[in-house]
This record gives structure tokens, C-alpha cells and sequence, in this order.
């Protein structure tokens, strides 16, 4: 598999006040995030985990060691715009980051400004909003949709840029249950079906479920990494960095400790059901 | 007495205009003094108009509000006495703060209660404490804060005012696990010291499982079912099927059950359930 990103003892710090020591946000992180995989990562607040997203796509500059999407050093301000054109990104405030009056105008602008030619805006702007699930909404006024709908449409607005890697830093962190699961369905739609790159940036640990890969951050660097059952089995571990871990995997835990024989690892309702179910039928 | 009744509230928008709805219609419930109740409803089901009504932002298109016993629109030129009563944290109300100091904001409110001197002083630094608002925090300037301690001032400034109920939308909504867990201790051990009745609105399941005492869920417009968090989750196709989320334990009890275990699958916490299956284990084999 080709890399997407790559990051090589990347260091961050904010500015502080003259006099004052720096404190690294980012202390030492060295990654490689595989073309066309699902990512996410998880953190407490403080951990580092925005500040990592924000280097992604060189909103935020190393201060030390390097970030490298499709190669391009991140540090070459040549590169800027060639390196913003592949790796798209999403906030979390769905209000925040509509800019036209009419949901077909807020997508193409991307498009529009990177000089593409009308009839391939006209084309990349349906696309991305059939991709998303809102092709209804196309002459719709953004403000009077819901939250999770919102957040599709800044999600199709990145699309419209054909980027090849997308950045979700905490996209669902003010939605309800329902835009949460629309968003998400939505970015594993466009993972699975176009092989778009996508970093989920989240606190929900559910949303893990589904990933290729789970990163841990914490303290500015990468804690744990695996896929989410690797991740989720260190119970212990994931309590001591201050997050909780899926309530499916804290039963078995549990009961393991009761003396059961069950897997840790298993994440969904239904695996959960099915892996207590036998170990009762055993009984 | 219930501490607050609302009796047959209907609230519609645009009346006489094509945008006409009801946001709420025909609701009734009441709430005890000292209960803490949760409420849930997915967007758009009448969650945040309702609670308007609580401390009389909106007036009632019909139907009442009685607070203690008494309509709070009687006196209308009374209700901002209401709203000293029934304190409304708004989502994300740390967007709300706009003094100098912490300590400013906080005593924002009771200063227009007229409280002054040392008794404002109390409650300001009460509040403070209770919401674990930092000594050291209450000179600075509240944009200097983290978002989770300015969500605390923006708390503080609304327990300052001493109500008797206090009404918290969403106020988790954003924060990381530990974060949401630190606020929500806070808050019981308010609800536990001070009795204040406390009317939880949350999107998260879990959440309003942990802390309620008893739960409505509403369906657009109408309350849909309302009880103690076991009554509530029995009924948790019926939830599912309204579009809400129950906690995923409860989801998991519900396959279990599905595969013909005898589960009750009005368990809420992981403890519960696993208190069921030992039990079950101990019993011998399922049938």
C-alpha cells in the first residue's frame, strides 16, 4: 500500500509568552498512514490529537522533524496549496464552516477557486453531494438543515476538491445521535467506494467500531496503535489515559474477571450477545 | 405539590403564517421538589421549546406552567421573578460569557437579584466551588479559560442565583469522556447537597440512565413515554423504533434476550447485566 501520510519525530509547540518555556503539543510522533485506509483517533482532551489532525494538511507547521502527504514536506511553502488540495478537512462546528446561501454554491466553492471549468464544477458538485446522501438538498439554504446535514455538506465541500485524503477533527462532537451516524455513514461510504483516505479525529469511542486502524494519543504522542480490537482489549490501559472503553467490551471484561470464558475483543452488540450466549451454552 | 406542572402546554410557531407547527402539543407532566429528571427526544422533537417554557421565554400558545402551584404568566410582569427561580443553562453556554473577570460573570446574575456585599460574595464563591471553579480562576479573564472550565463559569453563573430548579440542556455535549464524567459528578453532588430539583435534557442515553430518577422521552411534539429508567429502557424497541438511541448494554440484553436468554432487558449500566448473567450462570443452563 502507497502512504498517504507520513510523519517522521514531528514536534509541535504553541506560542507562549516571551520568557516562558514552550509546551510541546506534539513530542516526537512518527506515523504512516496507509493510502486509502479508515483512521481514527482517540485522545482525551489535551492529548494532542487536533494539533496532529491540523499538521495533516499544514494548518499547523512542524516545529521539529517532518509531515509528508504523498511525500511533499508540508515545511516547503511551494507546496502549500498542491499539499491542501489532497487532504481536505472538517471541523467540528457545522455552523461555522458554510459559507454560501445555497448549499450547490457552498460546495463548488473549493472548485471554483481552484480555477476548475464550469461544466466539471456542475459535474464534481453533484458527485459529491450524491456521495454524501444530499442530492435532494442541492437548492436548498444551508442554515435551515439539520446539524448532521450541515456537516455533510462541508464534507461534500472538501469532495468537490477530489482531495485524496479527508480529516475529520471531532465532525461529529455536536451532533445528535442520529447526524452522528449520517456523517459516519457517510465518510465510510466515500471510504469504501472512492478510497478516500479518512482520519476521524473523535471522543465517541463506538465510532472506532468499523476502522482499519485506531490510534491512541496522549501526552503529544501515539500510544496505542492497532486495529480496534487490539486497541479496545487493553481495558486497563485505555481507563489509566482517562478514556472509557466501549460498555460491550467493559461487560466481558467484567466478566473475565468472574472467571468466564469470554473474548475481549468482541466489539458489536451482537458479537458481545453472541460471545456471552456460548459461553452460558457451555455451562 | 409538584415543585412544576405543566398542564395541556401547546406551543406553535407562525401561526396564521404556511409555516404554522406545533412544536409542542398537548404535553403534560409534573416534577417533584428534589427530583432529577431526564429528558430525551431526538432534534426537532420539541426538546428545547419545551424547556423554554420552564422559566417563561416562551408563553404557552395554550395550556399552563405552574410553578409551585401558580401559573407563571399570571403576573406577567412577575416573570422575571420566575426566571430567577427556575435557572436555564442554555448548550454550550460558555458562548455566553461576556464580563471582564470570572468572578464578574458569575455575579452577573445574583447582582441583578439585588443581591450585594457579603452575600453576593457567597454566592458567587459558592457556586464557584461547587461547579470546581478554581480560586485562582475567579480574577482571570474568562477567555483565557479551557473550554470545559468556561463551561463551568458560564454553570456557576446560573447556581449563583440560588434556583430552585435548575434546567441544563446538553451540558456535556463536546466535552471528552473524563471531562463529561467530572461535570456530571459535579452536578449530582449539587442535586445531593443542595436538593435542588434538576431537569437534565441530553441527547445520550447513558448519560440521562446514569443520573435520572426518572425519564420523558418525547416524539415530535408529544411525550412519548415517561418513567424510571428501567420502565423506560423495557421499552427499548419502541425507542429504537422512535429513532433514539438506547445505552449499548441495553442493546446488548436485548440480543441476548433475542437469542432466547431470560434476560430483562430493562438493565441500563453494565453492572446490572452483569449481576443478570452470574445470577443465570448460578442457576444452571438457560432454557
Amino acid at each position: 500500500m502507497p502512504t498517504m501520510i507520513e510523519t517522521e519525530s514531528l514536534r509541535f509547540a504553541y506560542p507562549v509568552d516571551e520568557g516562558q518555556k514552550p509546551v510541546y503539543a506534539l513530542r516526537g510522533v512518527d506515523l504512516e498512514i496507509e493510502k486509502g485506509s479508515f483512521v481514527v483517533v482517540l485522545g482525551h482532551n489535551g492529548s494532542g490529537k487536533s494539533t496532529l489532525a491540523k499538521t495533516f494538511n499544514a494548518v499547523l507547521l512542524p516545529a521539529g522533524g517532518k509531515v509528508l502527504v504523498e511525500g511533499m514536506d508540508t515545511l516547503d511553502p511551494d507546496l502549500l496549496l498542491a499539499i491542501r488540495q489532497r487532504v481536505g478537512m472538517v471541523f467540528q462546528n457545522p455552523d461555522n464552516q458554510i459559507v454560501a446561501n445555497v448549499v450547490e454554491e457552498d460546495v463548488a466553492f473549493a472548485p471554483e477557486n481552484l480555477g476548475v471549468p464550469t461544466e466539471e464544477i456542475r459535474r464534481r458538485v453533484d458527485e459529491a453531494l450524491r456521495a454524501v446522501g444530499m442530492d435532494e438538498f442541492v437548492t436548498h439554504a444551508p442554515h435551515l438543515l439539520s446539524g448532521g446535514q450541515k456537516q455533510r455538506i462541508a464534507i461534500a465541500g472538501v469532495i468537490a476538491m477530489e482531495p485524496a485524503c479527508v480529516v475529520l477533527d471531532e465532525a461529529t462532537a455536536m451532533l445528535d445521535p442520529i447526524g452522528r451516524r449520517e456523517v459516519l455513514s457517510a465518510v465510510h461510504r466515500l471510504n469504501k467506494e472512492k478510497g478516500i483516505t479518512v482520519i476521524l479525529i473523535t471522543h465517541h469511542m463506538n465510532e472506532a467500531e468499523g476502522a482499519d486502524r485506531v490510534l491512541v494519543m496522549n501526552d503529544g504522542r501515539v500510544d496505542l496503535d492497532g486495529t480496534p480490537r487490539e486497541v479496545f482489549c487493553q481495558v486497563a490501559r485505555l481507563r489509566h489515559l482517562g478514556l472509557t472503553v466501549p460498555d460491550t467490551v467493559d461487560l466481558l471484561d467484567r466478566l473475565r474477571q468472574d472467571g468466564w470464558d469470554v473474548p475481549l475483543e468482541a466489539l458489536g452488540v451482537e458479537e458481545c450477545a453472541a460471545a456471552v450466549a456460548r459461553a452460558l451454552e457451555k455451562e | 405539590m409538584p415543585i412544576l406542572e405543566i398542564k395541556n402546554l401547546t406551543h406553535t410557531y407562525g401561526i396564521g403564517t404556511p409555516f404554522q407547527r406545533s412544536a409542542v402539543e398537548d404535553v403534560s407532566f409534573a416534577v417533584e421538589p428534589g427530583e432529577f429528571l431526564g429528558v430525551i427526544g431526538h432534534t426537532g422533537s420539541g426538546k428545547s421549546t419545551l424547556i423554554q417554557h420552564l422559566n417563561g421565554l416562551l408563553k404557552p400558545t395554550s395550556g399552563q406552567v405552574l410553578l409551585e402551584g401558580k401559573d407563571i404568566w399570571a403576573e406577567p410582569k412577575k416573570i422575571r421573578n420566575v426566571r430567577f427561580q427556575v435557572g436555564l443553562v442554555f448548550q454550550y453556554p460558555e458562548y455566553q460569557l461576556f464580563e471582564e473577570t470570572v468572578y464578574k460573570d458569575i455575579s452577573f446574575g445574583p447582582r441583578n437579584q439585588g443581591k450585594t456585599g457579603d452575600e453576593l460574595d457567597r454566592a458567587v464563591r459558592e457556586a464557584a466551588r461547587l461547579v470546581g471553579v478554581l480560586d485562582e480562576h475567579l480574577e482571570k479573564s474568562p477567555f483565557e479559560l479551557s473550554g470545559g472550565q468556561k463551561r463551568r463559569v458560564a454553570l456557576a453563573g446560573v447556581l449563583a442565583m440560588e434556583p430552585k430548579v435548575l434546567v441544563l440542556d446538553e451540558p456535556t455535549a463536546g466535552l471528552d469522556p473524563a471531562g463529561r464524567e467530572n461535570l456530571m459528578a459535579n452536578i449530582r453532588e449539587y442535586h445531593r447537597n443542595k436538593g435542588t430539583t434538576i431537569i437534565l435534557v441530553s441527547h445520550s442515553m447513558d448519560e440521562i440512565a446514569r443520573n435520572a430518577d426518572r425519564i420523558l422521552v418525547l416524539k415530535s411534539a408529544h411525550v412519548l413515554m415517561s418513567g424510571t429508567p428501567a420502565e423506560v429502557f423495557a421499552r427499548g424497541e419502541e425507542l429504537l423504533a422512535a429513532g433514539l438511541d438506547v445505552p449499548q448494554i441495553t442493546r446488548v440484553a436485548m440480543a441476548l434476550r433475542d437469542r432466547g436468554l431470560p434476560i430483562d432487558p430493562a438493565v441500563y449500566t453494565v453492572e446490572d447485566l452483569e449481576r443478570q448473567l452470574l445470577a443465570l450462570k448460578r442457576g444452571g443452563a438457560p432454557c
